[in-house]
């Protein structure tokens, strides 16, 4: 097999519920992918870092706090300024279909909400792989349209 | 890649982060990036090992964040275990890691989580690759935490220059203590959560037993999590002198890993594997391919590390 993907997977900002992002983290690992899980209650700056640390190629971010529109593209901003412009960022939680488009607009790739089957997120990932030019700071406008 | 591995030495952390990625693949060797030799004076490698949920990584923590305060830098490879099944790994250390989060330490520290992936025991031998690179590119020392490690895992001796042991409170009876195995290797012993019953028996077991050796090493009670005895502990931590009671252990250690390296390294050694599970060949012949040609190739994406 091919290195496995190295993923971070964060929860930005004054939100406790973890459940989901323990999940998805937990469907990565057994689909074969290194899996880094910053815990709770993350700054956007602490994100970015780890990201480059890590040298995570994927970005989850997990919201159910309602500041997804304010956080979401925080974190896609400065990863840009600091040049990772080629991480492709995925956002997961309660997150409205209004707000979407913003989001996306940000550089999020896929946005999924509850009740998405881990196996639609894997679908993702394997695309998203495959193409050169879908990081958060990259020219594509492509973004997956999730079936949940 | 030497524009990368140039912006590394020069500070950069991504380019340091890819460059680690590389390595750690084997696409590129290292011995040809930086001098071999480690830089100077007292240790640069330090294995912290012991039993799953004794507060590693906790005490990690704490310890290098009051290396950060003084002023040295220190980059930790924190090593945990890929599932054997799916390969996949859940690298969770850094949820306890605080001084990497904190703005005014930040750039004297560098976390990385690593797995284990194909490895076999507590520390992929790769992993003494990244602490050589980290220190080519002038970090003052590296820590390698090992994976949640048992009695006879014993193989981070073959990439660090020192061991630190972390105990826990009520880890079993004084024969517990007096068993061979990771505790003869350690050069400083950690008896961790020591604010919890049992901690100051177990302590006084472990000084008790060493006391019937040669040359014992230190025994300090501490607690990660409040702090206690930490600046004590790191103060020893940084002038730690080698334990000269199993340097043959040691080197023993040392001996297994790279012949253990020089087979999985073979070009040839998955196929040797396919060819000895047919029953082509048999195991002396698999061993006099693999041990006397010197078709390695480092790079290859099949090859385990």
């Amino acid at each position: 097999m091919e290195h496995p993907l190295r993923i971070v997977v964060a929860k930005p900002g004054l939100d406790g519920h973890d459940r989901g992002a323990k999940v998805v983290a937990r469907a990565l690992r057994d689909a074969g992918h290194e899996v880094i899980y910053t815990g709770l209650r993350r700054t956007s700056q602490q994100i970015v870092d780890t990201v480059r640390d890590e040298d995570a190629r994927f970005l989850g971010l997990s919201s159910l706090s309602g500041a997804h529109a304010h956080l979401f593209p925080q974190v896609c901003q400065k990863l840009i300024e600091a040049g990772l412009d080629d991480v492709v960022v995925f956002g997961g939680g309660i997150i409205p279909e209004d707000d979407r488009p913003a989001l996306h607009e940000a550089g999020v790739r896929a946005i999924f909400g509850p009740g998405t089957p881990t196996a639609e997120i894997l679908e993702f990932m394997t695309t998203a792989s495959s193409m050169a030019d879908v990081g958060v700071g990259q020219t594509s406008d492509w973004h997956w349209t999730s079936k949940a | 890649m030497t524009d990368l591995h140039r912006s590394a030495q020069n500070g950069d952390r991504r380019a340091l982060a890819r460059m680690l990625s590389a390595i750690e693949a084997g696409e590129v060797d290292v011995q040809t990036l930086i001098d071999a030799a480690p830089p100077t004076g007292a240790w640069n490698v330090m294995a912290i090992t012991g039993a799953p949920g004794v507060g590693k990584s906790v005490l990690v923590d704490a310890i290098m964040q009051r290396w950060a305060r003084q002023g040295h830098t220190t980059a930790l490879l924190a090593v945990d275990p890929s599932s054997p099944r799916t390969g996949g790994a859940l690298l969770g250390d850094r949820v306890r890691m605080t001084t990497v989060d904190d703005p005014e330490l930040s750039h004297r520290v560098y976390v990385r989580s690593v797995a284990t992936r194909k490895a076999i025991g507590s520390v992929p031998m790769v992993v003494g690759d990244m602490a050589a690179y980290l220190l080519g590119c002038g970090w003052d020392r590296v820590i390698i935490e090992t994976v949640g490690a048992g009695q006879s895992e014993l193989r981070c001796a073959a990439v660090a220059d020192r061991i630190v042991v972390v105990e826990g409170p009520a880890r079993g009876d004084g024969i517990q203590a007096e068993k061979a195995g990771l505790l003869e290797l350690a050069d400083l012993v950690l008896v961790n959560k020591c604010d919890l019953d049992g901690a100051e028996r177990h302590a006084a077991e472990l000084t008790e037993s060493y006391a019937l050796g040669e040359e014992a090493p230190q025994v300090m009670l501490v607690s990660g999590l409040k702090g206690t005895g930490v600046d004590q502990a790191a103060e020893v931590m940084l002038d730690l002198a080698p334990s000269n009671r199993s340097t043959v252990a040691k080197m023993r250690e040392r001996l297994h890993a790279s012949l253990e390296r020089r087979l999985t390294s073979h070009s040839r050694y998955n196929q040797t594997l396919v060819d000895l599970s047919q029953g082509t060949i048999d195991i002396h012949e698999a061993m006099a391919l693999l041990l006397s040609e010197r078709h390695e190739s480092p790079g290859r994406d099949d090859q385990p590390r």
